[in-house]
């Protein structure tokens, strides 16, 4: 076992365990904010660069503290690490520059975005307040595109995370999208027109932490934070069956995995459980979804809720003075 | 100084074809490693030499060579950078040009050295000519007994392929074009893991640059000790030196590492001094990565003392008053250019050829060059000056491999050395709006002796 | 082809002509595929694709592109991602000569802004567009790595340097001479080079 401190928080963990996994472990706000990496997702993660934090010792072996801030989600824990994340003044203006750098070209069109309330992203720029006004130039534009019946792609709003790419590449077989074109320029596309068919396709919605990909038969039909989810299950022969159901009064609106505090989903789920079931009788509903981090304007703040208190996230936002 | 050990025989006439390279001592160093040597002695005296890779990072060659992975089962790789495509460089493409063999050879000797069956030359797409080149003088060396099965009746067999790139500076970076060689998009990976555990095909691989794989041959042909006397402290042996820009010599030139700036730029041996004998505004001295030099800290340290060319005198100063050596491309400034244009002009670069993988270097580079465009069109404003500094430190060691901290550097240090420049940009935007920049009018008249004649030597293929 | 933001999405339609390389160019990809280790046949893609534009049409083609998909045992969109992430690969259909010049700092202080300047002027066309007769496309690229012998251009093996507007009026004038010829004349690099 590898002995690791985090903000002055130690923990144990066994070789080969990344910071951000011990990080994970020991839970709390001293959690770093992770927009690539995906546990369930082998290779992901290293990307986005919010995960940062600073190796103030090396290890046990070789005190020295690292030179540059590193990937948490990439970077092993050695015996005897110290880690700051938020206690680093330096750790915590990168993450605001690279907030600021996520959204340059993002489009602030969260008012109308069906990610709102459930966004990585917005989340991450409401915990660091960042100003984005430095940036005056043209933000880039795509056109939205329908991949298949299910999906729609919203390009505009990627944050080119490569998660989407990794789920269809790991759990699926036959890739039809991917990444096209390079720098500032790439995109997530099919390239010719295509459709994802492949029954556990659906779960790139999840696995999106913006509004990019987003389940069409759910589109303007509701906000998120107007539908309850409940946790539901059906005995299904593709899946575990295990979802979450986004719930008004009967109606379903939308049924999604079940996703942990961290935001990740516990089982991918089927398309026939994701875009086909839609009626009440479908499901043997448990009960309301008692892990609602999605509902909490904080990265760095996991919290378990209790259903009920579901803070409306746009509306916050708004309160809070513009400086 | 002056002493040659690469291009010592580039001036015979059919030096890269494999008779006259060998009618003139050539593959005698292969011979002698492969049938007297043991590989841990030639990387003995690799170590020795103090040798530093010349494709940038300058990282003792020795060294990496230990940390290849020698406890797995797995075969192991090495792979040649040719992909130069830093701005500035152009060494790789003339030690090809024009003595092709002397790279056969050191990669016989390196791949013995390093126990690899299979080695690959990754060639830039564009250098076509030169991938020509390269399978000439490789059937030539299997031909003649110097590749293929049992290389000389020793048991030791190789094989050596030519990749051919498409257009992608990002692919030099060394596990961008590990990936690159695996037929996938340029993305550099996450290390670690570093390729001397998990390289090509997850195997045990290194990467080294062209010249500094030509550069064993007369290491294990003198001895690592010998080499090691040439040059300066840790700065041992010969550099490769692309001169460009307003310079009277333009060209490739071997150096002894430690000869002075002053000699370098001024004398008729090398770049000859400035073209149309105007005055000196600026060098980067090591591609355009690199920070670049105001005239006064060109030829001078910021303590007065005299500047030569070696990793720690390029250095000297930090990037307060120093640059690097970086790949020895050196881009010289006449008192006419514009360092905001050509500031804008390298960020356009990186903003073009970032793989696009990281976040600060997607938006940031793009940030950049938006900004710096503005400036130079004289659409810009005082504080967007204090912006451009400031998106590029957070770009700077924030990124997954240092594509990020090349795209930085130059708008820091331009900034830095050149902030009336910029000022100048902001205040006087119709003048600037009407400036011509680089014509070549003005670079006609300039008398340049063009050291080689690329054309005709690929012509003759 | 320049990196620009969206690109069609567009409804692909084969084009109904077959898409084959010839028994000699096959063989040859066969002997390239055959350099990598069993399963790693991917690392094949690169030259291929570069043999596929020169043999099949100049350019990738959704369908060139599938073919080449194929003959690896790779997914379409593999192809796609990498031939969309390199510049060398040519998207859309371009001329029988390419004209690459240099557009990067030490090029461009030395003059390969006029340079490029002055083809826009003589063969009437803006940089990215290609001449109404098909025999010219204009392209602005980064460093050639040719930097001493600035300024510089390509078309398409070939490499030009130190050029001026004589050169550049001769170089076109031999081009258009022998345009007529099958290819152009050293098209075969596939030849020569693989
Ligand atoms: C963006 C980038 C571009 C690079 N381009 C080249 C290149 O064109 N040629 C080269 O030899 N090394 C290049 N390098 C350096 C390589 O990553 C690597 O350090 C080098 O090939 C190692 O060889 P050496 O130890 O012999 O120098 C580049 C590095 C980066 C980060
Ligand atoms: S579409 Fe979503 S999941 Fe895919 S790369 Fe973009 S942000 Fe990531
Ligand atoms: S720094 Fe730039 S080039 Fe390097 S991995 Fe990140 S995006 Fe790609
Ligand atoms: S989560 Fe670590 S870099 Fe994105
Ligand atoms: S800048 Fe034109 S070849 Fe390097």
């Amino acid at each position: 076992m590898l002995k690791i401190t985090i903000d002055g928080h130690s923990t144990e963990v066994e070789e080969g365990t990344t910071i951000l996994q011990a990080a994970r472990k020991i839970g709390g706000e001293i959690v770093p904010p992770a927009m690539c990496y995906y546990s369930k997702l082998k290779g992901s993660g290293g990307k986005c660069r919010t995960c940062l934090v600073k190796v103030s010792k090396g290890s046990e072996k070789d005190p020295r503290p690292m030179p540059k801030l590193v990937a948490s989600c990439s970077t092993p824990v050695q015996d005897g690490m110290e880690v700051q994340n938020i206690t680093s003044p330096e750790v915590l203006e990168t993450r605001k520059a690279i907030v600021e750098f996520l959204l340059i070209n993002h489009p602030l069109d969260c008012p109308v975005c069906d990610q709102a309330g459930e966004c990585d992203l917005q989340d991450l720029s409401f915990e660091h307040g960042v100003d984005t006004s430095r940036f005056e130039e043209g933000k880039r534009e795509f056109d939205q595109i329908d991949i298949g019946e299910n999906i729609k792609l919203h390009m505009n709003r990627c944050i080119l995370c490569y998660r989407c790419v990794y789920t269809v590449n790991q759990i699926t077989d036959g890739r039809i999208h991917g990444v096209l074109y390079r720098g500032d320029a790439s995109e997530i596309s099919t390239f010719i027109q295509n459709a994802i068919t492949n029954d556990f396709s659906g779960n790139v919605i999840d696995v999106c932490p913006v509004g990019a990909l987003t389940d069409r038969s759910f589109r303007f039909k509701s906000r998120v934070w107007f539908t309850r989810p409940m946790d539901a299950h059906r005995d299904c022969p593709k899946c575990s069956g295990k979802v979450t159901l986004w719930m008004s009064a009967n109606d379903i609106y939308r049924v999604t995995a079940r996703k942990d505090e961290f935001n990740e989903v516990e089982e991918f789920i089927c398309n026939e459980c994701r875009f086909e079931k839609k009626n009440a009788e479908d499901w043997i509903i448990e009960g309301p979804r008692t892990i609602t981090r999605t509902s909490i304007i904080s990265v760095n703040h996991y919290q378990k809720l209790k259903q009920g208190s579901i803070i409306n996230p746009v509306a916050k936002k708004i309160e809070k003075p513009s400086e | 100084m002056g002493r040659k050990i690469l291009l010592d025989k580039v001036h015979i006439p059919g030096i890269s074809t494999f008779k006259v390279y060998r009618d003139n001592g050539g593959y005698t160093t292969a011979e002698k490693a492969l049938k007297t040597m043991l590989p841990a002695e030639i990387t003995e005296e690799v170590k020795k030499s103090g040798l530093r890779g010349r494709g940038g990072a300058g990282f003792p060659t020795g060294m990496k060579w230990s940390f290849l992975d020698t406890r797995s089962n797995n075969p192991r790789y090495l792979v040649c950078n040719a992909d130069e495509s830093e701005p500035g460089t152009f060494k790789d493409r003339y030690l090809i040009d024009n003595i092709p063999h002397l790279l056969i050879e050191g990669l016989i000797i390196s791949s013995f050295a390093l126990g690899a069956n299979t080695t690959f030359i990754y060639v830039r797409g564009e250098f076509k000519p030169q991938i020509g080149i390269l399978n000439r003088a490789i059937r030539e060396a299997y031909e003649n007994g110097f590749l293929g099965k049992n290389i000389l009746g020793t048991t030791y067999s190789l094989d050596i392929y030519v990749q051919s790139g498409a257009g992608a500076y990002i692919c030099g970076e060394e596990t961008a074009l590990l990936e690159s060689l695996e037929g996938k998009r340029g993305n550099p990976r996450l290390k670690p893991p570093f390729p001397a555990v998990k390289g090509l095909y997850d195997c045990p691989t290194v990467v080294n640059n062209v010249e500094t794989l030509a550069t064993v041959v007369p290491i294990i042909s003198m001895g690592g000790d010998e080499y090691a006397k040439i040059g300066v402290g840790r700065s041992t042996g010969t550099k490769l030196m692309s001169a460009c820009g307003h310079i009277k010599n333009p060209g490739v030139y071997e150096i002894e590492l430690g000869l002075s700036m002053e000699e370098f730029l001024y004398s008729n041996e090398y770049c000859g001094g400035i073209a149309n004998d105007k005055k000196l505004k600026a060098v980067i001295p090591g591609g355009s990565s690199v920070p670049i030099l105001p005239a006064h800290l060109v030829t001078l340290t910021a303590q007065n003392t005299s500047r030569s060319i070696s990793y720690e005198s390029l250095s000297d100063g930090g990037f307060q008053s120093g640059s690097m050596l970086g790949s020895g491309g050196f881009i010289v400034f006449d008192e006419d250019a514009c360092i905001v244009r050509n500031t804008w002009n390298f960020s356009r670069f990186y903003h073009h050829e970032s793989c696009g993988q990281c976040s600060p270097c997607r938006e940031g580079t793009g940030w950049l060059e938006k900004v710096l465009h503005r400036i130079e069109n004289g659409e810009g404003r005082m504080k967007d000056i204090d912006l451009l500094d400031s998106v590029a430190k957070k770009i700077e060691g924030n990124t997954i491999c240092p594509l990020g901290d090349a795209a930085a550097w130059p708008v820091n240090s331009a900034i830095r050395h050149f902030r009336h420049e910029f000022e100048f940009h902001i205040e006087h935007p119709d003048i600037v709006k009407n400036i011509k920049h680089g014509s070549l009018e003005k670079y006609r008249t300039k008398n340049t002796k063009p050291r080689t004649k690329n054309t005709e030597i690929t012509e003759s293929l | 082809m320049a990196l620009g933001y969206n690109i069609d999405h567009k409804l692909y339609q084969p084009e109904g002509k077959e898409v084959r390389f010839t028994d000699e160019v096959l063989e040859k990809v066969k002997k390239i595929i055959a350099r990598y280790p069993e399963g790693r046949q991917k690392s094949a893609l690169l030259p291929v694709l570069h043999i596929a534009q020169e043999e099949l049409g100049g350019h990738l083609s959704v369908d060139v592109m599938n073919y080449v998909a194929q003959l690896l045992n790779i997914q379409p969109i593999e192809v796609y991602e990498v031939a969309t992430f390199y510049t060398q690969y040519y998207l859309e259909k371009t001329g029988k000569y390419v004209i690459e010049v240099c557009r990067t700092g030490p090029c461009a202080m030395c003059g390969g802004e006029d340079i490029a300047d002055y083809l826009e002027r003589k063969l009437n066309i803006k940089t990215d567009e290609t001449t109404a007769d098909g025999l010219f496309t204009l392209r602005r690229v980064e460093c050639l790595g040719a930097c001493g012998y600035a300024p510089v251009m390509q078309i398409n093996t070939e490499f030009y340097e130190f050029l001026t507007q004589e050169k550049i009026d001769q170089t076109i004038e031999n081009l258009r001479a022998r345009a007529n010829e099958e290819k152009p004349k050293d098209s075969k690099w596939v030849e020569k080079f693989f």
